[in-house]
Parts: C-alpha cells; structure tokens; sequence
C-alpha cells in the first residue's frame, strides 16, 4: 500500500480541481449561451414560447441537480448516445445554469421602472430600439452582480458530478480519503479548496453589488 | 430511439418509494424549522454590538456559503468522527441541513433588516423601549415578510438538496430510486419519476408557504 | 422652574460643527417653535433633547433628568419625552390602534385591556376612533400622523418633540396634524417643534427660536420675533418663506 504525505493529498487535490474548473467554465459558458437565447426568445413576448420557456426554469429550478445529472446520464444512453461523465456532467451543468442564469437576467429586465418604456413609446423608439438602446444597457448593469454571484453556485454545483464518476475535487477527496482513512483532513482540505475558488467571486460579487447600489 | 419507457417495472418498489418521499418530508420539515430558527438567531448575531458574535458568525456564514453541500456533508459524517463525535446518517444529514440552511437563511434575514428604515429603531427608542424590544417587536416581523419569498426559496433549493443525503446512505427519496434503479436497471425511468415527485414537493412546499404567509402576515402589503 | 434646559451644548459631525454653544430654556406648557433654514441645525437640537444624537459638550437636563448617551437613561428618560416624526415611523405590520398600545404594555407592563381602552381614548382624541384596526398603509398621510402623535402621546410624556410632523403631507392634510397641536396646547402639554408652518408658529406657538449656523440666532416672543425681526438673516429668512 502507497504512503500519502500531507503534500501528496494536498497535490492530488489541486490536480482534481482543475477538472472542476474546467468544469465549472464550460457550464458557466454554455449557461450563459442558452440562457442568453432563452432571454431573448422570451422578450418576443410571444405566450408559447414563453410558456415553453417558464416551464423549462420550472423543471430545473423545482428538481434535484443530482436528477438531472442522472437522467441525462442514464437518459443520453437510452436514445444511443455513448456517455461519459464529462459530457453527462457538462451537458446538465449547462442546462441547470441556463435556467438559472435567464431567470436572473428576465429579473433585471423586469426591474427597470416602468417609465423607461413608456418615455421610449412616447419617443417613438420601436420595440427593439427600446431594448438595444434603453433597456439592455442599464439590465446589464445591474445582472453583473448577480450573475458572478450565481458562478459561486456553478462551481459548487460541480461537486456533484462526482456521483456519477467524473473525477474532479469532491471524487478526488473520496478517493483519496479511502486511500489514507483520514477523512477530517482530506475532507477540510476538499472544503478549503472550494472556498479557495468561491470565496473570491463571492467577495467579487459582493462589491460589483455594492458598486451599482452606489451609482444607481 | 426504439426504446420503450417501462415504468411499470418500476411498480414493486413503489413502497420504498413513499417511505423515501416520507423521509424527504420529515428531514425538510425540520430542518426548515431549525434552519430559519439558526438564521434567525444568525441575524441577529449580524447585528450584534459585539464584534466578536459579528465576525464569528460571519466566517460561519461564508465558510458554508462558499463550499459544496455534498463536501459539508461528507465532513460530518466522515470527517467528526475522527475527532470522537459519532453520527448516525440521520443526524449528520440533519445536521448538515440545519448548518446549511441556517448559514443562507441567515444572509436573506439580515438583508431584511438591513432594509429597516432606520426611523423605526427611532421610533422605538424614543417610546423607551429596549434594544431587543425593538429588534424582536419592531423590526424583525417586517424584516421576515420582506425576505418572505426568499426565505421559501432557500428552504425549497435545501429541500432539493438533500437528495445529496443518499449519498451516506440516509434512506430518503433518491435512495429509493437508487434502490430500485439497481433492482431492476430501470435507470431512467426510476430517475424520472423520481425527478417528478421532487417536482410536486417543491410545488407542494410552495403552496404550504403561501398559506402559511397568509396566516402569518395581518398585514399583507406593508 | 424650566421643563426643559439647554445649556451651551456643542455637537459635532467629525470636522463639522453642527450646534455651536445653543442655549434654550422651555417652560411647562410653553409652545416653542424651531425654525430655520435646511442645515442650520434645527432638527439635530430636537434630536439631541431626547438624545437620539450624543452631543459633545454642554448639558441638557429634561424634567430634572439629565440626557447623557447611556442607553438605560435614555430609556428612562423616554417616558417624559415623546417625538414626532416627519415621516411618522408608524410600525407597518401593526394596525393603528397596535402601535399606540405596544409601548405602554411593553414600557409600562400595562395589561392589554388597559392599554386597549387608552389606546382606543387617544385615538378618538385625535379623531380617528374608527381606525383603531387599520394598518398604516391604509391610512392617510394626516391619519398616520395623527396616530403617531397618539402613540407618543400614550407614554403620557411632559414634552413632545415635533420634528418637521407636517413636511411629508400634502397641503390639504396639513391643518388636520395642526389642529391636534393646538387641541394638546389648549391642554397645557409641552411642545417643542422644528417647522416649516410659520402662520402656526406664529399664531399657536408661544415663542420662536430662529436657528442660525448652529447658533440661536434670535429668539422671543412669537409676535414680537415675527412683527419685528431683529437681524438680517431673520428679515430674509421671514420674507422668503411668508
């Protein structure tokens, strides 16, 4: 049996991490792809697509992340699609944050005032002039905060794709934890370096929060 | 795509299934008690005029806010007992609930209170009354239903999250399907309906916190 | 004897010097009208007389208690000092008549039939007697105000501290807060107000205090003070708000 010292734990982690970094980035970037079409496909104002897209955030607000990493696990293989956990992993993450990420930029939307339209209909500014020139820019603002603050949650997400055999920081401590039976340190270790990665954005967010709370 | 969906096979294991929604149950429903009840208590540790209560109960509160569930977990139950504090599944999923939600709750509770309008602890001191007299009376009941919807949202997003919990082997929901998808290798469809069944809690718990405001707040716009 | 003593108090906001030596001595029963303009220190003064601000020298003594910032003290001394406020600080999630009992049960230890009765007497008293179960947000702006005075006025105190209580209503609503005022004085109770209502300063109020860069800058009788001003400042001040 091969001897751990703390310094090969600690290596051993730090190699997995990057796994949930990456990790972390593709559902981050992916996320943000959907749930930016999602957004748009919304502001059409169009009651189907509409419909179709609040049950979508209702289906991956009101279920367990670990479900979905399970069913597109299990579910890609049913329909003949050779699955790994990366593509598993990845492809759940993406929706999962989509979801999330378009109910956090529709909520910017929503929380321009009123006014702004109307004083744009009175200008005569068309349905998309108002949004590309209005409403967009001052939305944006306001959803940075928020949407770094959501990246902590994506990162932490990651965690569970471990379940299912992708190997990444969480996986990494399990295993190392059955190698060396000390459970309290790796387990503190696997703690520290998610907090190492979140707590950054965390306090990142934080101050963009506070930084638009000011100009506002 | 020629496969056919078999949840009938799946129908053996239904008992197992309704003990595991029973255990989801009964873990959310006290873990959402205790959780707002540490939350509570955090906010108002926030507010302390002891410095010391401010800084400890922040660390708590980002050390959770900024670490997986399923890593604090697995800390309380793998990790304690190396210091000698032995915990059946229950507990440590319990517990990890209760420290998970009362971290959140925390945060949403004192950004309730933060939003105070600061002529209301006025207005309480100049008719004498004490610091806790005002926090408890004055402005923590408007502070609750301000932070209302986030509150119900916190507890939902924990009680989803516990289906983490099988994973130490707590006989709940997810450990259901996990028994029954490895019965009968009816993966998928043990998942589904799983995910279905987190669906209607969740729209369920939704409903109950709706009613439950309904009693809760006289006054329902402030 | 004065109810009310100010004796050279001092306040300072870090660098800036808010009150500089301000002295006032209100007798029982005297009307007393604070006016000035924005930023001359007019509400910080009222707020220091029940000591929601510290000051840093001088005294003031209230009904033989000195206002120090100690937080029991303070809360002693709450009994004999009310406060209204601009924006009324009604508490939201109580109805009218819940927020003139919460004091006298909590403060007092009245039972909830005495302080019902009472809190239901001032209510008529400032003529809202049939609102005794609305929350405030169903309430006029001059109804929230009158039930704040109500509710500081169930602490039974020997002064109340009016600060601006009519700046936040719209024009109409103003005489209704007024008339309250002039009901309490009619009933010998102590008032010290900030305002903006020069006719009531003038016509209800006993004396004028005309604040001034931190200092009482001209004081006396109201007649006199608004027939006759003294100082420039005060002659300006005068004709750009009457």
């Amino acid at each position: 049996m091969m001897q751990f010292s703390d310094w090969d734990i600690l290596r051993n982690l730090l190699l997995a991490a990057r796994w949930t970094l990456l990790l972390s980035l593709i559902a981050f970037t992916g996320g943000g792809l959907v749930g930016l079409c999602l957004t748009l496909a919304r502001s059409l104002r169009n009651p189907l697509i509409s419909g179709f897209i609040k049950a979508y955030v209702e289906l991956f607000q009101g279920t367990p992340l670990l479900m979905q990493l399970f069913l597109a696990f299990f579910g890609l293989s049913l329909i003949g699609i050779d699955v790994d956990p990366w593509t598993a992993a990845g492809l759940s993450l993406t929706l999962f944050s989509s979801a999330f990420l378009h109910e956090i930029w529709r909520g910017c939307i929503d929380a321009l005032p009123k006014g702004q339209w109307e004083a744009c209909r009175t200008l005569g500014l068309s349905y998309l002039q108002t949004m590309r020139y209005v409403i967009l820019p001052q939305a944006l603002r306001i959803a940075i905060a928020p949407t770094v603050g959501f990246s902590v949650q994506i990162v932490k997400g990651t965690a569970l794709a471990s379940i299912i055999g992708f190997v990444e920081l969480t996986k990494a401590g399990t295993m190392l934890n059955n190698a060396t039976f000390q459970p309290f340190k790796v387990f503190a270790m696997v703690a520290a370096l998610y907090f190492i990665i979140c707590y950054p954005l965390s306090l990142f967010a934080k101050h963009l929060e506070n930084k638009t709370h000011v100009t506002r | 795509m020629s496969y056919q969906l078999n949840f009938s096979g799946l129908l053996p294991y239904l008992p197992q299934f309704a003990a595991g929604i029973w255990a989801t149950i009964e873990l959310t429903l006290i873990s959402t008690f205790l959780g707002l009840l540490l939350g509570t208590i955090g906010a108002a540790g926030r507010n302390s005029r002891y410095r010391v209560a401010r800084t400890l109960w922040g660390c708590y509160v980002e050390i959770i806010r900024n670490t997986p569930f399923i890593v604090q977990l697995f800390f309380i139950f793998f990790g304690l007992p190396a210091l000698g504090l032995k915990l059946s599944a229950w507990q440590a999923g319990m517990i990890a609930m209760v420290v998970n939600l009362g971290a959140y709750s925390t945060e949403i509770i004192r950004a309730g209170i933060d939003a105070t309008p600061k002529g209301q602890w006025e207005a309480g001191k100049t008719l004498g009354l004490s610091r806790r007299q005002i926090f408890i009376r004055i402005v923590l009941p408007p502070a609750f239903q301000r932070v209302y919807p986030a509150l119900v949202s916190q507890c939902i997003i924990v009680m989803l999250g516990s289906a983490v919990v099988s994973q130490i082997s707590l006989e709940e929901l997810t450990f259901a399907a996990n028994f029954a998808q490895s019965r009968t290798f009816l993966s998928f469809e043990s998942y589904l309906l799983t995910a279905v069944l987190y669906l209607v809690l969740a729209l369920l718990m939704r409903q109950s916190f709706a009613f439950a405001a309904k009693r809760l707040f006289k006054n329902p716009s402030l | 004897m004065s109810l009310v003593s100010i004796d050279q108090i001092h306040k300072y906001y870090g660098e800036n010097h808010v009150l500089k030596g301000v002295d006032l001595k209100v007798a029982p029963g005297e009307v007393v009208s604070i006016i000035g303009r924005s930023g001359s220190g007019k509400s910080t003064l009222l707020r220091c007389i029940n000591g929601l601000e510290a000051y840093q020298q001088g005294a003031i003594v209230v009904d033989s208690q000195a206002v120090e910032d100690d937080e029991y003290k303070l809360r002693l001394l709450s009994r004999s000092v009310g406060m209204v406020f601009q924006n009324f600080n009604l508490f939201p999630h109580m109805t009218a008549g819940e927020n003139v009992m919460l004091a006298p049960k909590l403060v007092l230890g009245q039972d909830s039939k005495t302080s019902r009765a009472h809190a239901q007497e001032l209510l008529e008293k400032v003529g809202l007697g049939d609102k005794f179960d609305a929350y405030p947000n169903n309430l006029s702006g001059g109804q929230q105000q009158r039930v704040a005075i109500a509710r500081s006025l169930a602490m039974s105190p020997k002064v109340l501290l009016c600060d601006e209580i009519t700046s936040a209503l719209d024009p109409e609503l103003v005489g209704e807060v007024l008339k309250v005022l002039e009901q309490l004085k009619a009933e010998g109770m102590t008032l010290i107000l900030v305002t903006h209502e020069m006719n009531f300063a003038r016509d209800v109020g006993d004396t004028v205090v005309f604040m001034h860069q931190g200092k009482v800058w001209e004081t006396g009788p109201s007649d006199e003070v608004f027939a006759s001003p003294q100082t420039s400042e005060l002659q300006s001040f005068i004709s750009a708000v009457l």
